[in-house]
């Protein structure tokens, strides 16, 4: 039985990965990445890391694609229009594929499992484990990754924000909202354009 | 008592309770919609829905007429209006997501009760909840599956392939990711408190109630008063969360017609209606356990005592029934509060919507997580 549902899980997950890529609307994109994803954390219950996959269905699969979403429909992106393959795109895909067989062929030759059968309980299980984990063990690792994303974010505010001085008193208190900045940003397009996103 | 349940085969087990699921949820959710109109017909001094009744329930002499009053029959009508109307698919839209949309908003919305303890009973001196899955991440998982809630609004805004549902969708999806953030702040500090140092760690709902029924000054104190704030903000990203008045700007139908479901009619915009009433229930059940003591009747008085008082303690039925009752009798207070604050308070304007989230509640969930991580450490030391 959960070998069978592995096996389905395994072939779901990769079928959705190919079609973020093969699909030409980015919509559907978004939505095959969001399938992958709610896969993934299938396959956590499958290892008894409930908590893992509450997360991630949490964080990724409802935060972070839906903000996916929301820019695509904000900035009307559509695709189809480019060429799919230039010299260069061709190249690193050639790289990366040979890297990824090489890493999948060392792999399947040389890699043994340990003979002991793994803990009963994962470590991902239990909240407790999780977080004794993570405040003892992993501490340093989970602070620079934390550090990176808030410089991360700190660049996106940079970036993406206009500091321009203030014109006059009045005018300084009123800030502009979120979206009006978010387009300006990343749509060049002449007021009035922006059209509701096509259809395939 | 129930052994004989759990002997049964996955493949029966799983159906009945997924059938259990809808048979709960579905009546709730159309006694939701009736209590709606009635409680705004109260609200704006009018009799509300006061004439519907099948003729053969009208030859009964004295009951039939109170019953048209209270507009019972209503319900029936709409929901078979709603079956049987014609089904309209526009022909601008994307069908397949059109379609889809509504189906994906029953998802989530049917999935989290699952999670939701409703009652508890006592078998051989433990107390143990009723609910259809206990697991060790409860809340974390009612908020990961309720945030797939929002795709359902997402996708039936963009396929719509119109400007208003657009628009209502894009407002859809900013504001409820914008709210998640407090909502799940806010009740870190109710865990802080229940996860004192020593315990085995824990996210479940269960566990919080169980806090909330211990002996002693705060341990049978309610959360809503030993954490108001916390409450306060849970308060607002709920109705944040499930597009309830004055959050709708999803669906404002002043500025955007009827938002991001302008273009559905009949069932599928029925089952848009029911889905939102699905998440103000298992949201109102939710805040009842966390903040308002679960199906205790009152603070410092557990149901386990009462139970003990009116004799039923022995029998797991009764004292389970009982305590099913006081909890959905607090989750219709609570609704009916819904209800009240939407017939009310006016809609908040758009900006005025990101403002609150990010300029006031956000600040004043971390600042309130902060604050109860200091003071708890302090009082369970």
């Amino acid at each position: 039985m959960s070998a069978l549902l592995f096996n389905f899980l395994a072939v779901f997950i990769v079928a959705c990965a190919a079609g973020v890529v093969l699909n030409r609307n980015a919509v559907a994109s978004a939505l095959c990445l969001l399938l992958s994803l709610v896969g993934v954390a299938g396959l956590f219950v499958q290892l008894d890391a409930f908590l893992l996959a509450a997360l991630l269905v949490f964080v990724y699969a409802g935060a972070v694609v839906a903000l996916f979403l929301f820019i695509i429909m904000l900035l009307d992106m559509q695709g189809g229009d480019r060429k799919p393959f230039t010299g260069l795109t061709l190249a690193a895909g050639t790289l990366a594929f040979l890297l990824l067989a090489g890493g999948v062929f060392s792999f399947a030759a040389h890699a043994r499992l340990p003979a002991t059968p793994a803990p009963a309980q994962a470590a991902g299980a239990s909240l407790q484990n999780y977080a004794e984990l993570l405040f003892t063990t992993y501490l340093l690792p989970v602070e620079v990754v934390g550090f990176l994303l808030l410089i991360a974010m700190l660049g996106v505010i940079v970036l993406s924000k206009k500091f321009e001085p203030e014109l006059e008193p009045g005018a300084g208190s009123q800030k502009p909202d979120v979206r009006s900045q978010m387009s300006d940003a990343g749509n060049r397009k002449p007021e009035g354009s922006q059209e509701i996103p096509n259809h395939p | 008592m129930f052994d004989f349940y759990f002997h049964l085969p996955l493949w029966i087990r799983m159906p009945a309770q997924g059938l259990a699921v809808i048979l709960v949820l579905f009546p709730l959710a159309a006694a939701c919609s009736m209590a709606e109109r009635k409680i705004c017909a109260w609200i704006q001094g009018r009799p509300g829905p006061n004439r519907t009744i099948p003729p053969w329930i009208a030859w009964v002499p004295v009951i039939a007429p109170i019953l048209q009053h209270l507009g019972v029959f209503q319900l029936a009508a709409d929901g078979g209006k709603f079956v049987f109307k014609e089904d309209p698919v526009p022909g601008h839209v994307n069908k397949f997501y059109f379609i889809l949309s509504p189906i994906l908003a029953m998802i989530p919305a049917l999935t989290t009760v699952a999670i939701v303890p409703f009652g508890a009973y006592l078998s051989e001196g433990r107390l143990v909840p009723i609910m259809l899955a206990n697991v060790d991440i409860g809340l974390l998982a009612v908020f990961a599956v309720s945030s797939l809630g929002v795709y359902s609004v997402i996708l039936a805004g963009w396929a719509s392939n119109s400007k208003y549902p657009f628009l209502g969708s894009v407002r859809a999806s900013a504001q409820l990711i914008s709210y998640e953030l407090s909502m799940t702040l806010s009740v870190l500090p109710v865990f802080l408190w229940v996860n004192a140092p020593g315990g085995h760690g824990t996210l479940s709902l269960f566990d919080v109630v169980q806090s909330q029924s211990q002996p002693g000054f705060l341990g049978g104190l309610w959360f809503i008063v030993f954490m108001p704030l916390s409450a306060f903000i849970f308060l607002v990203a709920l109705f944040a969360e499930t597009n309830r008045q004055p959050f709708d700007m999803p669906e404002s139908e002043a500025d955007l017609v009827g938002g991001f479901h302008t273009e559905y009619g009949a069932f599928k915009w029925s089952l848009f209606f029911v889905a939102e009433y699905c998440h103000m229930i298992v949201g109102s059940g939710v805040f009842v356990l966390l903040f308002l003591g679960g199906w205790n009747p009152l603070p410092w008085l557990p149901l386990a005592t009462v139970a003990d008082w009116l004799g039923l303690a022995g029998i797991p039925l009764a004292m389970g029934v009982l305590g099913i009752v006081i909890f959905l009798g607090k989750v219709a207070a609570f609704i009916f509060f819904f209800m009240w604050v939407r017939w009310t308070l006016p809609r908040f304007r758009y900006d005025q919507v990101m403002k609150i989230g990010w300029q006031r509640l956000l600040p004043l969930a971390i600042a309130n997580l902060i604050f109860y991580a200091l003071a708890i450490a302090v009082i369970q030391k």
